[in-house]
């Protein structure tokens, strides 16, 4: 087993939370079997939704592509399961634009029949040496797999974009900080030798030689097997997968944040991790890498943590890609009867739901049933204590950008680095006055994104008008100068050609009357 | 099943406001403990007007200002300003005087100015200040410490509670009798006088640093801002920057002269320094706000103190000090506003 290092970056603030990891981490993943009903959104990666290429009435069989990449950052949508297509319409969905989405809803046979593409397309493991990055980026678009950290930014299109840049590290996130989620966790206990493959693929991939391997030091089971995992996969002298340990400290895992705690460089302000020689990929990704281009197998399932004080047996359950929110509650014992929040996502940046008709989607790592949160009491004015600076990981000053929001003074709110927050919550948790302060700055944010929207609509509106002054200036430039050169035409030409010219004139203006 | 939407995060924040300012009011009994043995009941008689006043005050403030006056209330601000008021008070303090400075604390430093987390000036200060500068004559009265080997005739409670009540002593009574000069007075006036530190010193309240009584009460008022520190009620940037201010200078000066100024040790344990590094300075709404600018704040109340204790005619600096720091609040904010993370250094403006 290769021991974990430990040279480390500083992160500074965060918070030690509490985990509430065990209760689902305690027996291993639990595959759920295929509901009676499917609802895949065409829209589950940060791009455009994925254009549908199965007609209502349609039978599909397990992997089939049913909707294909649509634009630049297009990811294709895949059966999870075989069955008839029944529907493709808006459906409750768990999103940050919007209630509902397209979503193709599949009535499952049962069968699971797979889908046989007819050509053998599947590479032998021993063969992904001779792919060229290229083929292999191509590859991975094809199977649909999208960022699993929640992100869900397109994966293929992420490396194309990295390959174009000085690259050192290729990070593996194994940091999940956030409280209650563990299926991270446990595919590292259970599937090291998969994430540790899919880093491989990745980094061949990208074309480097780096592989940081970075996990929390509240999993010494996951560092265990991935040590084991990075051991046998690799030979003595070859020291490119390095697995490293970091301290257990919400938000470590943040992307910007893992970037700055293993390289010690931070990510510029707007910037990329790819800025400063890293691009971070989520274990869970390098996982379904490993699994399509090895298995042949497209992102058709996910593990995902079905937890919290609201549900009977907590556990992880792989399920496939469109299982609503309900049939897997009710796979894991069902709601007890303290149940009264739903939550897709963690507890610190997930996000509530109104109904369990959503579907699990490749960004839903964990879903969170919890009672009622315990009544904060009334929110009181700031006091200025300034807690919520001392843990703001970016250096930010909640209280002074919470002073800004109010007043809706965007120039300060700018200054001070409001578009830089990434709204983690830790703000919220230790302030007195139980401001909810994570909710404030995403509403500023979107206040800012509106009144840049505005200044860009009248810039541009601006433009179009000086751009019609402009051409209405020049022709009647032209037509003078066009003017000038007939009048000197006519005096040379003498008295008959100006007779000419007037009955051309007054033929014009009849016509122009007419018309 | 259907659920009612809510904002991330959905864990509740541990710490309150009121919470945190019982704490600190639980943190300043041992020191009212220590004062009541060492001057008398008079603490508590004080005590009980100042709430009275700022309480009824706070309530009287928010339904004028159509607000919920429960809000402002709830919060126990308005009783922690009368706690540091009755510290600042003398223990023979007519109740009138201990009444104008809650007022002024409470509607004008306080409430004028938006309530909690608007004011500038740091209430208990503004309000003391007033009286200091109003009633200088009362504002001296200082009761003798109770010391087992030196016989002062000391006020019993009764007579005490007739004094708040009244501003009247016993008629058997002088104020040459019961009143003595505090360790700061002596020292300021020993020093007019051309006496040397040592000499002054060695005067039998002079105690052990600062005053037989002064320094135990300053002990047990240290060992609560350790509570409050311990239990993160405040952090430590102010209390350190503050002592740092005040004994930096007074220990150079010291070691130049030590004949002509009081070292470290009298600083220290004298007067209000260690209430106000670690109870009155560390109010967070009056204070700077970033880490950098809290240093900048304490340090600069502690060399004000130092400053006016040395230079200028009141014996304590402590509450110009702090009220002239608030000034500086909005300036130290902006000059020191941290490096956000993932901007170059040219981000500091």
């Amino acid at each position: 087993m290769s021991a974990p290092t430990y040279d480390l970056g500083k992160l500074h603030g965060g918070l030690r939370l509490k985990a509430n990891k065990t209760a689902a981490t305690a027996a291993p993943i639990r595959d759920m079997p295929v509901p009676a009903q499917l609802i895949l959104p065409l829209a589950q990666h940060a791009g455009e939704p994925a254009d549908p290429v199965v007609d209502v009435g349609e039978r599909v069989l397990k992997g089939q592509l049913i909707a294909a990449a649509y634009g630049a950052m297009g990811v294709p949508v895949h059966a999870s399961s075989s069955g008839t297509v029944v529907a493709i319409e808006p459906w409750p969905v768990s999103s940050r634009y919007g209630e509902t989405a397209p979503c193709i809803v599949i009535d499952c046979d049962g069968e699971d029949e797979p889908y046989d593409s007819g050509e053998d397309t599947g590479e032998p493991a021993g063969l992904i040496a001779d792919l060229s990055p290229v083929r292999l980026r191509e590859q991975i678009l094809e199977g649909g797999i999208v960022g699993l950290g929640g992100a869900v930014f397109p994966t293929a299109q992420k490396l194309t974009q990295a390959s174009g840049c000085e690259l050192e590290y290729l990070i593996l996130n194994g940091v999940e900080c956030e409280p209650y989620i563990s299926c991270d966790d446990v595919l590292m206990r259970e599937r090291a030798d998969a994430v540790v493959g899919g880093g491989r693929i990745l980094m061949r991939a990208l074309g480097i030689e780096r592989c940081h391997i970075v996990v929390e030091s509240d999993k010494p089971e996951a560092l265990h097997a991935l040590g084991d995992a990075i051991a046998i996969a690799t030979t003595a002298d070859d020291t490119g997968l390095i697995l490293k340990q970091v301290p257990t400290i919400y938000p470590s895992g943040g992307e910007d944040q893992l970037v700055q705690l293993v390289t010690n460089r931070e990510v510029p302000s707007g910037g990329l991790p790819t800025d400063v020689g890293c691009l971070v990929q989520n274990v869970g990704t390098a996982a379904a890498v490993y699994d399509w281009i090895v298995k042949r197998e497209p992102l058709i399932s996910r593990i995902t943590t079905v937890t919290g004080d609201g549900v009977h047996s907590p556990q992880n359950v792989r399920a496939r890609i469109g299982t609503t929110v309900a049939d897997l509650i009710a796979f894991a014992g069902g709601y007890t009867d303290r149940a009264a929040q739903l939550i897709v996502g963690g507890p610190m940046t997930g996000k509530s739901v109104t109904t369990d008709r959503v579907p699990l989607v490749k960004a839903s790592n964990c879903i969170l049933a919890l009672s009622e949160t315990p009544t904060t009491g009334v929110t009181r004015p700031c006091i200025r204590c300034g807690e919520c600076a001392e843990v703001c990981p970016i250096l930010l000053l909640p209280q002074q950008l919470h002073w800004y929001a109010c007043a809706d003074d965007e120039d300060k709110l700018r200054l001070h680095g409001l578009t830089d927050c990434i709204e983690c919550g830790c703000c919220d948790l230790v302030c007195p006055s139980h401001i909810a302060l994570t909710a404030r700055f995403r509403q500023a944010k979107a206040r800012i994104r509106e009144l840049a929207d505005e200044k860009a609509r009248a810039e541009r509106a601006r433009r179009r008008f000086e751009a019609r002054e402009q051409r209405l200036a020049d022709e009647r430039l032209d037509r003078n100068r066009e003017l000038e050169a007939q009048k000197s035409r006519a005096r040379r030409a003498g008295p008959e050609a100006i007779a000419d010219i007037l009955r051309r004139k007054r033929r014009d203006k009849e016509q122009d009357k007419k018309d | 099943m259907e659920f009612t939407r809510r904002e991330a995060p959905y864990i509740a924040p541990t710490q309150s406001v009121p919470k945190m300012m019982l704490e600190v009011l639980a943190a300043l009994v041992p020191a009212a403990a220590a004062h009541v043995w060492f001057f008398g009941p008079g603490l508590v008689f004080n005590l009980l007007v100042a709430v009275l006043f700022c309480v009824g005050a706070e309530a009287a403030m928010m339904r004028l200002r159509g607000r919920n006056p429960e809000d402002a209330l709830s919060d126990f601000t308005a009783v922690v300003t009368a706690a540091l008021l009755a510290f600042c008070l003398p223990s023979l303090t007519p109740w009138w005087i201990t009444a104008t400075a809650s007022l002024f604390a409470i509607v004008v430093a306080k409430h004028l100015f938006g309530g909690i987390g608007f004011n500038v000036f740091n209430p208990a200060m503004a309000g003391y200040v007033v009286v200091l500068v109003a009633f200088p004559m009362q504002m001296n009265l200082w009761v003798a410490p109770r010391m087992g080997d030196i016989d002062y005739e000391y006020l019993g409670v009764f007579e005490t509670l007739a004094f708040t009540l009244t501003g009247a002593l016993p008629e058997s009574m002088t104020y040459d009798q019961v009143s003595r000069a505090t360790p700061l007075d002596l020292m300021q006036s020993g020093l007019n006088q051309m006496r040397m530190v040592t000499e002054i010193r060695a005067l039998p309240v002079m105690g052990d640093y600062a005053g037989r009584g002064w320094e135990w009460i300053a002990n047990f008022i240290g060992l609560g801002g350790l509570w409050l520190l311990f239990r993160k009620i405040i952090r430590w940037h102010i209390p350190v920057a503050v002592l740092a201010g005040l004994l930096l200078p007074a220990t150079v000066s010291y070691l130049l002269s030590p004949g002509t100024l009081p070292g470290p040790g009298f600083h220290l344990f004298a007067g209000a320094s260690i209430l106000c590094a670690f109870f009155i300075a560390t109010d967070p709404v009056s204070a700077a706000t970033s880490t950098t600018g809290r240093l900048v704040y304490g340090a600069g109340i502690g060399v004000l103190i130092y400053a006016i204790r040395t230079w200028g005619s009141y014996a304590d600096g402590v509450a110009f000090a702090v009220l002239l720091m608030n000034l500086a609040v909005p300036a130290i904010d902006r000059l020191t506003r941290p490096r956000i993370v993932g901007h170059g250094r040219s981000s500091i403006r």
